[in-house]
């Protein structure tokens, strides 16, 4: 790369999902992320029975990012050929891992559900 | 998930939207100029350059002269050719990456005066010119091969993926068969300069793995064959390639030039250092010589003592301007340059010639300038690649260094092939990367 700013990144990331899909994907990340932070700020504190059930999650987030990123590109687990590779596929699989535990924890605290609700305070950190 | 992914990237971005916004200061006022500017070609040169010229420059009058109405990715075409992306997968109109602010002349250039300044066109179209660039790509010498014509792509085991997007995709169809059929595959390169000296290989290697996926290794006799008496243009890459041949099992047959071929018998002559050689078939893939179009040498622009068969343009290797006439600029494959006909190196030879040609309407001396360079993700089988990028003194000029090894078959270089490559390309098209 040549001139690598945040511009030239943005300019790629558009071109390859398109200008509308990679804002769709920005608009509903920030949101998400947004959500999170509000849901915090409101119930001030981590609510760890909420937080039990996002990390239950996050395997499936790390497979379903990575699965993603495979089929996308034809590529297969063997193709993993150096450190760089791991790191990267490490990195995918954390990056869907975190997101969807994000997710799950801001849509369980923003739609709520009957097992955290009962729980009441959420007092007890395990 | 996927997004939480591209978020994080934005956000890492974001780091450098500081060091941004320093740069864009420093381009920020336009030169006010009536200059006419003249293109030719609207490859990925000169859109390139006209969309970074147009934000440069204002008032300035900008001319691309090209009868293609389609613009075509062409380091798509090696994945056309494997069938790993459709024909269409290349192929966009020209005029959408035009900026506003340029004519675009579709007509086919007749000659250049570059005493006078005119170019003119075959339809009797002519154009004055204060600045020339002249970036119209190469013709692909077909006729040069005996026996060989493009309508037999696709049939008889012959292929010619640098022909074109169809025949790109014709290409597929007689390797396809190959690949399920075995037999010997002959996979060629020619002795003028060509386009990505990479393709051949890359080429090489996907219908070696394509085979060995679809259990057919055992029928294959693969064979690479080269005018040249080394496998790439840079040693150390030579090397590499040499031991992945022998890994896969890939014979090679160096110092023959492929002259005809019977597409009946199934038969290949090849010129040799002492004579001719026949080898028999079941799959070729023709690359036929490469040289500047006729204009070019006919208009006097070409090295008299260079490549004198092949016709490239007459410049300085680190400007590209024109040795004889300042006011012309060489761009992309025409440029007679030791290295670099490669969608990547146009990457690198755009903002040196618009800086030139900037700085000279400025009225001052331009500084920036080429040193070669050249990329080549070089890919080893489907799921991996070797990003090899390397300049005019044959040095590897990673990148990444110590992230990504540039010798080494990589996952991540096949991703930056298949996912960011066109991404890329497009960006650059649009004069923003």
């Amino acid at each position: 790369m040549k001139d690598l700013t945040f511009e030239t990144l943005l300019a790629v990331f558009e071109e390859i999902f398109g200008p509308t899909l990679f804002w769709v994907m920005v608009v509903a990340a920030v949101v998400i992320t947004l959500g999170y932070l509000y849901v915090l700020i409101r119930d001030r504190s981590v609510s760890w029975r909420k937080f039990l059930f996002a990390q239950l999650s996050m395997p499936v987030g790390a497979v379903l990012a990575v699965w993603f990123v495979m089929v996308m590109t034809k590529s297969r687990l063997s193709d993993l050929g150096g450190p760089i590779d791991v790191i990267l596929f490490l990195g995918i699989a954390a990056a869907g891992a975190l997101g969807m535990a994000v997710f799950v924890y801001t849509v369980e605290s923003l739609l709520g559900s009957k097992r955290t609700l009962e729980g009441g305070t959420d007092a007890k950190p395990n | 998930m996927d997004r939480r992914h591209f978020l994080t990237a934005a956000l890492a971005g974001g780091a450098a939207a500081s060091l941004l916004s320093a740069e864009s200061a420093a381009q920020a006022q336009p030169v006010q100029t009536s200059a006419r500017i003249v293109i030719i070609g609207a490859g990925a040169g000169g859109t390139a350059l006209a969309n970074r010229l147009v934000e440069r420059l204002d008032g300035a009058q900008i001319t691309l002269i090209d009868p293609r109405q389609n613009h075509l990715y062409q380091p798509g075409l090696t994945l056309v050719a494997t069938g790993l992306k459709p024909a269409n997968y290349v192929v966009s109109d020209t005029a959408q990456w035009l900026p506003d602010g340029v004519t675009w002349l579709s007509e086919r250039v007749a000659a250049v005066d570059p005493e006078t300044k005119i170019v003119s066109t075959e339809n009797g179209t002519t154009l004055g010119y204060d600045w020339l660039v002249v970036a119209p790509g190469l013709t692909l010498d077909h006729d040069a091969i005996d026996g060989f014509t493009l309508d037999m792509v696709g049939e008889n085991g012959i292929g010619a993926l640098y022909a074109g997007p169809d025949y790109a995709a014709r290409t597929w169809q007689a390797a396809a068969r190959f690949t399920e059929d075995g037999g010997t595959g002959v996979f060629t390169r020619p002795a003028t300069e060509m386009k990505c000296a990479g393709a051949p290989l890359k080429h090489t290697f996907l219908i070696d793995d394509i085979a060995r996926r679809a259990g057919n290794a055992g029928k294959m006799n693969m064979v690479y064959t080269a005018p040249q008496s080394s496998l790439f243009g840079v040693p150390i890459v030579a090397e590499k390639v040499r031991m992945l041949f022998q890994d896969r099992g890939v014979e090679t047959l160096m110092n023959r030039t492929l002259t005809s071929i019977d597409a009946g018998a199934k038969r290949a002559t090849f010129a040799t250092q002492s004579g001719t050689e026949e080898v028999d078939y079941d799959y070729i893939h023709v690359i036929p010589p490469q040289r500047a179009p006729d204009f070019v040498r006919q208009s006097g622009l070409s090295w008299a003592n260079k490549w004198t068969d092949q016709g490239w343009v007459e410049c300085d290797m680190a400007t590209l301007r024109h040795l004889r006439y300042p006011d012309i600029f060489a761009l992309g494959d025409v440029a007679g340059v030791p290295k670099g006909k490669t969608a990547a190196s146009v990457k690198w030879q755009v903002p040196v010639v618009e800086d030139h040609i900037v700085a000279a309407i400025e009225g001052r001396d331009g500084t920036e300038t080429y040193n070669g360079y050249t990329s080549c993700p070089m890919i080893t089988r489907i799921g991996r690649a070797m990003l090899v990028e390397f300049d005019y003194n044959n040095n590897l000029v990673p990148s990444f260094p110590g992230m990504i090894a540039p010798l080494e078959e990589l996952w991540i270089s096949w991703l930056m092939k298949e996912v960011a490559l066109k991404a890329t390309y497009n960006a650059m098209l649009r004069g923003k990367a």
